[in-house]
């Protein structure tokens, strides 16, 4: 399988996410300068990486979703395969329309790096699937801006659909809903703050985000592979 | 046009208006002789920035050259960007440390925020990927507003410029004391990690080659930023906010990226960062160090506001600026790679046989001097030396011994002190985990970073108790070595080497100067036992606020070290119930300087700890040789607050508990600050190893899962806290404080 991670000026958690793939996870990985001259049809997977894409200015995520290849990231979403945007990926997802909802700064309005127990909601998503139901895990959270912010009736949808994948056990950060990380209705595209490619290796704390990335191999492999 | 607004040179001279500049009128009078000629108001400039203390270390350097800075293992010592040091696998570790003190003295965000920019651009103009920061901090007492307000500001901006740049800040020091409260003091250290076939030097050989600019364009922030950060802080320093320079993370890391890839270009022959004198001193100290000289049109420097003179020009430190040096005719190959990255790389000048540094701006040449007159010719000036009174009365007085009450109070009252309080508040702000290489986190005993391929890791650390240097200079700069070295040895790594962060008063004071040279011999000393040389540094003096009132002597020790083996990583927190504790090291009774003297006298004062180097290498190899035999579960150095502190930090993390026994003088024992000292815990299996190997080390206790702190003494039980009641005080104190009104 094959994983593409894009990479945006000031993407700053792209090799992390490159190494967790290609080392920890063993498939193959790519990193995609966000101006190359490159069909993303070509990946069967797009990870959006954590980082201050344009430094933040104007608002997080807000100048990379606007750039040209988001139009292929959309379009691959709009087909139905994996887009997984992490800290400031899923700020560029939101930013882009992909998912709903929009972030604000923390509630105490500082930075914060920790490891954060998470629930996991929904097990039956093409990101989840290996995790057991409501089974807790502990990702680090890295941001400044992870506050969740959606409407009642966003919410309200966004609970009827199974778009929460991951809430926190703590809340940290004051987000609606102690979301974490939320799917798209149909499922392909998950935004989420804390940093699954960050707990990959026992070294570096635990494996509980390596699961996440196998999820995606299964199911592409359910799904795909036999045609391949 | 504006350059003609600029005072003619006679004027200069006869308002002596280069002493507004820094500049003596001695000084003034070797420019005049160097030049044959009164220096017009632009190379008055020039002379007075890079003959400041900060780019000349003109009052420092018959100090530093005390410092052993050689060793098989190093590749570079003091002179570049930053030292490198050999790691093995054709692969070494960059480092160094540098202050930004009066930046931030008055303007913390910022100031802290463009430290961390400096210190970065060091390390990758080297050609090496920064893969760590860390910092050390002093400030004054939370309870004054204008310190918390200090304190919050500088946090928030090493956090804001550290997470952009996507470099994890993983580790350093924080410490409160009056000292500090109208100087604080922001160190900030790099580590980077490079191949030894890509270590760049900032040079400008090859005449013809062209200069060029890349980064950031230059505009009208930090003139004098270098002259500035030489003097004390006074009532006026509030209006030099404008010499404090603004920090844009983003241009850094698209300028880390674009560097990066260019220094496998063949076209490039040299690459130095702007940092303090900006253009004046890369410009200069390329072509010095080089041999050659310099022309420049400054018409062509991007420029970020209008009619900037080209006084103003070279004197900005505008961050985020790279200068290099590459190959004539191939400029394009090189503005092509920064294209990428949106950055603009413009030709301003060339190399020169002739060794002058010559710069035209409209037209007309407005400097012209010999290159090596700024970069190597600045004065060196050797200060009077006074032992001061206030010391031979502390080594005159009975050694203080303190009256304590109540053991578990003291204890609590300990752990609520600022200085050993929990820093969660602060590094919980920085990304500690980006790079995902990070092993062990920020709270440890020193950070960990694995070296991704390979079975090894690195180990880094700050280090320094200004209280015992400015009660003993001497014997406290061989503790500050000494414990950056334990630091690295708990973790299970072999000291390398060390970067210095000079932080010190007025060198023109001689009981200052004292100060200096007693701390760089004790420093110097323990670097040749420790085999830990000074590759690369920095100096900061004048380091006085309002009145007159210099800070402590505070020589920062920036050490890394290297963990040969995954394996031998090790923490500073208990692991297992059932293991067995070990005391290395018995107590004396040393209180000065002590957090306990502090808690109690509200001062400091008597005679530091003493240290014995021999003793202190022999305890260091000791702990590296059973953490390499596999025999520790965990090893933590003995530091402020004693054994008592020492213990109950210990179980913090994994919420255990201990069941300790002590005999002899209690305060003695549980608070002494007795240097050279460690606790280590052994798993039952490992005990006959370990005494076997480390005979002298005695043992105390065991780790419990009881979770309760127990402490006995003669079969009774003196000390019994629950191990979450001693965290809650350990932990709170630091919020509580930033929280509280005052």
């Amino acid at each position: 399988m094959k994983f593409a991670v894009l990479v945006f000026p000031g993407s700053n958690c792209d090799r992390d996410m490159y190494f967790a793939v290609k080392d920890s996870l063993g498939e193959e990985a790519e990193l995609v300068w966000y101006q190359d001259d490159v069909d993303l049809t070509d990946y069967d997977a797009l990870l959006l990486p954590g980082g201050f894409s344009y430094g933040d200015y104007l608002r997080s995520g807000a100048i990379a979703s606007t750039s040209g290849i988001l139009r292929q990231i959309i379009k691959a979403a709009d087909e139905g395969k994996p887009v997984l945007g992490v800290c400031n990926g899923f700020q560029v997802l939101l930013e882009a329309g992909l998912l709903p909802g929009a972030m604000l700064p923390n509630r105490d309005l500082k930075f914060m790096c920790h490891f954060e127990e998470l629930v996991v909601e929904n097990n039956q998503s093409m990101f989840t699937r290996q995790y057991a139901p409501n089974e807790r895990i502990s990702l680090p959270i890295a941001h400044g801006d992870g506050n969740y912010f959606c409407d009642e009736a966003t919410y309200e949808r966004l609970q009827a659909n199974q778009q929460i994948a991951f809430t926190y056990a703590a809340n940290p950060n004051g987000s609606v809903g102690d979301i974490a990380g939320i799917l798209n209705e149909q499922g392909n595209v998950l935004g989420m703050m804390p940093h699954p490619e960050r707990a990959v290796e026992q070294l570096l704390g635990n494996e509980d985000g390596l699961r996440l990335f196998q999820s995606i191999v299964t199911y592409w492999r359910d799904h795909y592979a036999i045609n391949a | 046009m504006p350059s003609t607004l600029e005072v003619n040179p006679e004027k200069i001279e006869e308002n002596r208006l280069y002493a507004e500049m820094g500049l003596s009128d001695q000084e003034y009078d070797s420019i005049k002789t160097i030049l044959s000629r009164r220096p017009n108001y632009t190379e008055v400039g020039l002379f007075s920035v890079m003959w400041s203390e900060h780019c000349s270390y003109k009052n420092s350097k018959p100090v530093l050259s005390k410092f052993p800075t050689e060793a098989a293992h190093v590749l570079q010592g003091p002179g570049e960007g930053a030292g490198v040091i050999d790691i093995g696998d054709e692969q070494a570790v960059v480092f160094k440390i540098e202050s930004h003190n009066h930046p931030s003295a008055v303007e913390p965000y910022q100031g802290a925020a463009t430290g961390v920019g400096g210190i970065l651009r060091d390390v990758f103009s080297m050609g090496a990927r920064p893969i760590a920061l860390l910092n050390s901090l002093r400030f004054g007492s939370l309870k004054h507003p204008r310190v918390k307000y200090l304190f919050e500001e500088v946090v928030h901006g090493i956090a804001g410029y550290g997470n952009c740049v996507g470099v994890p800040t993983v580790g350093g020091e924080v410490q409160f004391d009056d000292a500090y409260a109208g100087n604080p003091l922001v160190n900030a250290m790099c580590v980077g990690l490079i191949n030894h076939q890509d270590i760049q030097k900032g040079i400008a050989s090859g005449v013809g080659n062209t200069v060029m600019y890349v980064g950031a364009k230059t505009g009208r922030d930090g003139i004098h930023g270098a002259t500035f950060a030489s003097e004390e802080l006074t009532e006026e320093s509030e209006s030099k906010r404008p010499s404090v320079q603004v920090g844009d993370p983003f241009m850094e890391k698209l300028l880390i990226e674009a560097c990066l890839e260019v220094i496998h270009h063949d076209a490039l022959v040299g690459i130095q960062d702007m940092g303090a004198a900006g253009l004046t001193s890369s410009a200069s100290e390329m072509a010095s160090k080089a041999g050659t000289g310099m022309e420049m049109n400054l018409d062509l420097v991007p420029q970020r506001e209008r009619g900037m003179t080209g006084y103003e020009m070279m004197l900005s430190e505008s961050q985020e600026r790279m200068l290099l040096v590459v190959e004539t005719g191939r400029e394009q190959e090189i503005a092509d790679i920064f294209d990428k990255y949106d950055l603009e790389a413009v030709a301003v000048g060339h190399v020169t046989e002739e060794r002058q540094f010559r710069l035209r701006h409209h037209d007309v040449v407005i400097a012209d001097v010999p290159v090596d007159a700024l970069a190597e010719d600045a004065p060196v000036y050797h200060q009077p030396s006074q032992v001061p009174a206030y010391f031979t009365e502390n080594q005159e007085r009975d050694p203080y011994y303190p009256v304590i009450d109540d053991l578990s109070e003291t204890l609590h009252a300990l752990l609520k002190q600022p200085t050993i309080a929990s820093k969660e508040w602060v590094y919980d702000q920085y990304d500690s985990m980006v790079q995902t290489n990070t092993v062990v986190t920020p709270g440890s005993d020193a950070a960990v970073l694995r070296v991704r391929g390979t079975g090894k890791a690195l180990a880094m650390t700050t280090d320094c108790n200004s209280r015992y240097i400015y009660l003993d200079p001497e014997t406290g700069g061989k503790i500050a070595v000494a414990e950056a070295a334990r630091n690295i040895v708990c973790s299970g790594g072999k000291p390398l080497g060390i970067t210095d962060g000079l932080n010190f008063g007025s060198p023109e004071n001689p009981e200052i100067y004292w100060q200096m040279e007693k701390s760089v011999d004790g420093m110097s000393e323990a670097c040749r036992t420790l085999n830990t040389p000074v590759i690369s540094g920095n100096v900061s003096l004048y380091n006085e606020a309002h009145g007159g009132q210099a800070i402590y002597p505070t020589p920062v020790v920036g050490m890394v070290g290297l963990i040969e083996d995954l394996e031998h990583i090790t923490r500073s927190d208990f692991q297992e119930p059932g293991d067995v504790i070990f005391l290395l090291g018995d107590a004396r009774p040393e209180f000065g300087g002590s957090e306990l003297q502090g808690l109690l006298e509200g001062q400091h004062f008597g005679q530091a700890p003493e240290l014995d180097l021999e003793t202190e290498l022999a305890r260091q190899q000791a702990v590296q040789q059973a953490i390499a035999a596999g025999l520790l579960q965990s090893a933590h150095d003995v530091a402020e607050g004693g054994l008592a502190v020492a213990l109950a930090e210990s179980m913090f993390t994994n919420g255990l508990g201990c069941e300790v026994d002590v005999d002899g003088d209690l305060t003695t024992e549980l608070f002494s600050e007795t240097q050279s000292r460690f606790v280590v815990s052994v798993a039952q299996e490992n005990v006959a190893a370990f005494e076997t190997m480390v005979p002298e080390a005695k043992q105390i206790g065991t780790v419990t899962d009881s979770g309760v702190y127990t402490l006995t003494s003669s079969g009774r039980t003196i000390v019994e806290e629950p191990t979450t009641s001693l965290r809650d005080t350990w932990k709170g104190a630091i919020p509580c404080l930033v929280k509280s009104k005052a």
